[in-house]
């Protein structure tokens, strides 16, 4: 084999994860009960928009989750070595923008780096921006540069384009054959607005995402499009790098917290007496303390423990994981109080109604009362709360990291790159590029994330139907 | 009511020894003082004498619950949980691990965590009130549904990105306000206002669109529908009466985090050079002070729950139907 797998914790945690949304999505689609306020989230135009960027950030997150260690050139055929480095199929994939590594500071789509050297000129000493290495190099002068941009700027439109009419095309293809209509149809249908889902907000969105992919890819090939960093690393790598950060740190947690928030709410709740003391008592404690001040305590202990024990991780990359793995499970073990607040609430509701009451006259178990009775019926704020929370954690990944006590150093997240870079705005002249790139991309996930919360929260919550 | 708030403060004990506790068990059982002592020393060549040395130095050589070797009441006394975390209780936060008095600390810099939470709370309070109620007087129109639009735009920018940005070009390029520092008196005001205000606009997203729900749900009820059958105008229902109601919701919401704003902001502070709470938390976090973090742990809780009392006692304030007994 050329190259060894490797699975570390965050990823068979992913996956895990991945495969229980599928086991979701098969329940609930032959039950309509279950399936109507989804339909609701498929009509909202903006929900929908959002989904197809998220999809596009999980795709990617879950390229960058397959790791793996390739194989060292040379030593012997039956005692094959591997790289100490771990490796993803997305930087497989992307292997071009990985291994471009320039010098230093170079800014965005630039032929020179950004500072000053001492040129050998013909012999003569110059001080000048040297060439950058890979940046621009087909082209042999800075005349150029500017047509070679706008060349493939359009070069890439021209492709995003076409690719994104055959899409269109394929999709329409396959659903008027469902629906067995004339494909110009079809399209007159879903233009006007008349389909049971929001065609025009989702092919307008799929398109813009492909032309803006071409476009970026075109330049990404022969140029840095967003610049790159101080020790010469593309920035847009690290971005994209940075994705399945942010989603671990979404994901995860919310995996941490619910066992918590659902199990002990509804128990506190649904026993009620000493239980709902003690409970009560947890909560109440978890919630006093400052929640940054808390995960700031652990994370120290945690990188203690980590110090302390280097033996138990083989890799760089696995003692990173281990701390992302960490973060996530103390910033799920200090979120879980208001959830489990929520949830005790309307346990302490749903207990006195009668379905509850002549299901506890028949003698039935609690547990089987809880998970038939109770938790279907709490299931909405449950799953409003996950997608609520999602945003804040991505946020939130990225003040802890300037904090200290976010992923580790090593690890590619926005956080760290907007802590690495927001002392080089004082520079002359200013290098934004860095931070400028870790909040576009950290924007476009968090606002997808909230528009689609909003059209889930509208879906499921009772309170706010009609009305938004 | 005294009844009630006595009850409450005793109440609060047992919580603030739970919290007593987790921070004993976090910084003493799980973390124990010779891997303290073996971080502040560096990892790599470390003798025992050498971590003795800093036990010593920083109280830390004792037993931790019981001191076998002591006599009478001493046995509980002069152990690392009487000396280090019970003391708390009294607010005796001892040493920092650089030899400073914690409390002295702490006193000298929640004026400066004010100057910036004050303002921000209170300024804060009133454009987000300002817009959520322009929200709902344009509700259903175009400009509601972009509002909102806005207020989740705004709300998906990263906090950090608002500091970054008002620093960059209000104080570097535009040379409007100092980029960073503090200062005593009517001085200080220029080093204030720049916190104060990308503070505020980063708050606004979320707020305005959370008091904006909590308009909408109030207008929604009956005397809203009476206010309007007797013919008042659209204005007045809204600034007078729901504006009213409004109120006791956002009010016994914003006085839990009242006590709080004595901590400060951990990120504005840290950014802008305030000398306060915030950034001294940052500071001791990123030396890896445990000494101040397990005080600010204490500190914190303590308010929240003074927070929590003095929301009970706003309730019955605000709205007369509630009766604290």
């Amino acid at each position: 084999m050329s190259l060894q797998p490797v699975m570390l914790w965050t990823d068979a945690l992913i996956f895990l994860l991945l495969a229980g949304m599928l086991g979701f999505v098969w329940m609930i689609r032959r039950r309509e009960h279950l399936l109507a306020p989804w339909r609701r989230v498929g009509q909202s135009p903006m929900a929908m928009g959002s989904v197809v960027l998220l999809l596009v950030f999980v795709v990617i997150g879950l390229l960058d989750s397959l790791h793996y260690r390739p194989r060292l050139q040379g030593g012997a055929p039956d005692k094959p070595q591997y790289a100490v480095e771990v490796l993803s199929a997305f930087d497989a994939l992307v292997s071009g923008l990985r291994m471009r590594q320039e010098k230093t500071y170079s800014a965005p789509l630039a032929m020179h780096l950004y500072a000053k050297e001492f040129i050998d000129r013909g012999g003569v000493q110059v001080r000048d921006y040297p060439r950058l290495q890979f940046g621009g190099a087909q082209l042999a002068d800075a005349s150029g540069h500017r047509a070679d941009i706008a060349r493939r700027t359009l070069a890439g439109g021209l492709y995003g384009v076409l690719m994104s009419i055959a899409a269109t095309v394929l999709l329409g293809l396959w659903q008027a054959r469902r629906r067995q209509l004339k494909l110009a149809a079809w399209l007159a249908a879903g233009w006007r607005g008349q389909l049971n889902w929001p065609m025009r907000t989702v092919v307008a969105m799929v398109s813009a995402l492909l032309i803006l992919g071409c476009i970026t890819a075109n330049l990404a090939a022969a140029y840095h499009v967003f610049g790159t960093d101080k020790v010469g690393q593309d920035v847009l790598y690290i971005s994209l790098k940075s994705i399945r950060t942010g989603l671990v740190i979404g994901t995860l947690t919310t995996l941490v917290t619910l066992p918590l928030a659902i199990g002990l709410g509804i128990a506190a709740g649904y026993f009620r007496g000493w239980a709902d003391d003690v409970i009560q008592y947890i909560y109440t404690v978890l919630n006093s303390i400052p929640g940054v001040l808390l995960i700031a305590a652990s994370v120290l202990i945690v990188q203690v423990y980590i110090e302390s024990n280097p033996a138990l991780f083989d890799t760089a990359a696995a003692r990173a994981d281990i701390r992302l793995l960490a973060l996530c499970l103390i910033m799920g073990v200090t979120s879980w109080t208001g959830l489990a607040r929520l949830l005790r609430g309307e346990a302490l509701k749903l207990r006195t109604l009668d379905y509850v009451e002549a299901a506890r006259a028949f003698g039935v178990a609690h547990g089987r009362i809880i998970t038939r009775h109770i938790f279907p019926n709490v299931f909405h704020l449950v799953l409003i709360s996950i997608v609520l929370d999602f945003s804040g954690l991505v946020l939130a990944e990225a003040v802890l990291s300037y904090v200290g006590v976010g992923v580790d150093p090593s690890m590619y997240s926005w956080g760290n790159m907007i802590n690495g870079a927001r002392l080089e705005l004082a520079r002359e002249p200013t290098v934004w590029w860095q931070l400028g790139a870790a909040f576009v991309f950290m924007f476009a996930l968090v606002l997808a994330a909230n528009l689609f919360a909003d059209g889930v929260r509208d879906a499921f919550d009772p309170r706010t139907g009609g009305r938004r | 009511m005294m009844a009630y708030i006595l009850r409450r403060l005793l109440y609060a004990i047992p919580i603030l020894i739970g919290v007593n506790l987790l921070t004993f068990t976090l910084f003493f059982v799980v973390n124990t003082p010779d891997d303290m002592a073996r971080l502040h020393l560096g990892v790599k060549r470390v003798t025992p004498e050498a971590i003795q040395r800093w036990k010593i130095e920083h109280g830390y050589d004792k037993s931790l619950l019981l001191n076998t070797r002591a006599a009478g009441t001493s046995k509980v006394t002069d152990t690392i949980f009487f000396q280090h975390s019970a003391a708390m209780f009294a607010f005796e936060f001892g040493k920092s691990d650089d030899g400073r008095n914690i409390g002295n600390e702490i006193r000298n810099r929640m004026g400066p965590s004010l100057a910036i939470a004050l303002p921000v709370f209170v300024i804060g309070l009133m454009v987000n009130i300002t817009f959520a109620l322009l929200m709902v007087f344009f509700r259903s129109t175009y400009l509601d549904v972009w509002g909102v639009v806005l207020c989740v735009v705004l709300m998906s920018i990263s906090g950090l990105f608002y500091i970054i940005a008002g620093q960059y070009f209000i104080a570097r390029l535009w040379n409007l306000l100092p980029i960073s520092g503090f200062a005593g008196g009517i001085d200080g005001l220029k080093f204030i206002l720049l916190p104060v205000l990308v503070s505020i606009v980063g708050g606004i997203g979320s707020g305005a669109r959370w008091y904006r729900t909590i308009f909408l749900e109030e207008i929604g009820k009956d005397y809203v529908r009476t206010a309007r059958a007797k013919g008042l105008t659209e204005t007045r229902v809204l600034f007078r009466h729901v504006l009213k109601n409004g109120m006791i919701p956002i009010l016994t919401g914003a006085v839990v985090v009242l006590p709080l704003l004595f901590m400060g902001s951990l990120i504005t502070e840290s950014f802008f050079g305030i000398p306060g709470l915030g950034s001294y938390t940052i500071d001791a976090i990123q030396s890896q002070d445990f000494a101040i973090v397990r005080a600010m742990v204490f500190l914190g809780s303590f308010l929240y729950i003074v927070g929590l009392i003095l929301t009970d006692i706003s309730y019955s304030w605000a709205d007369p139907r509630v009766r604290l007994q």
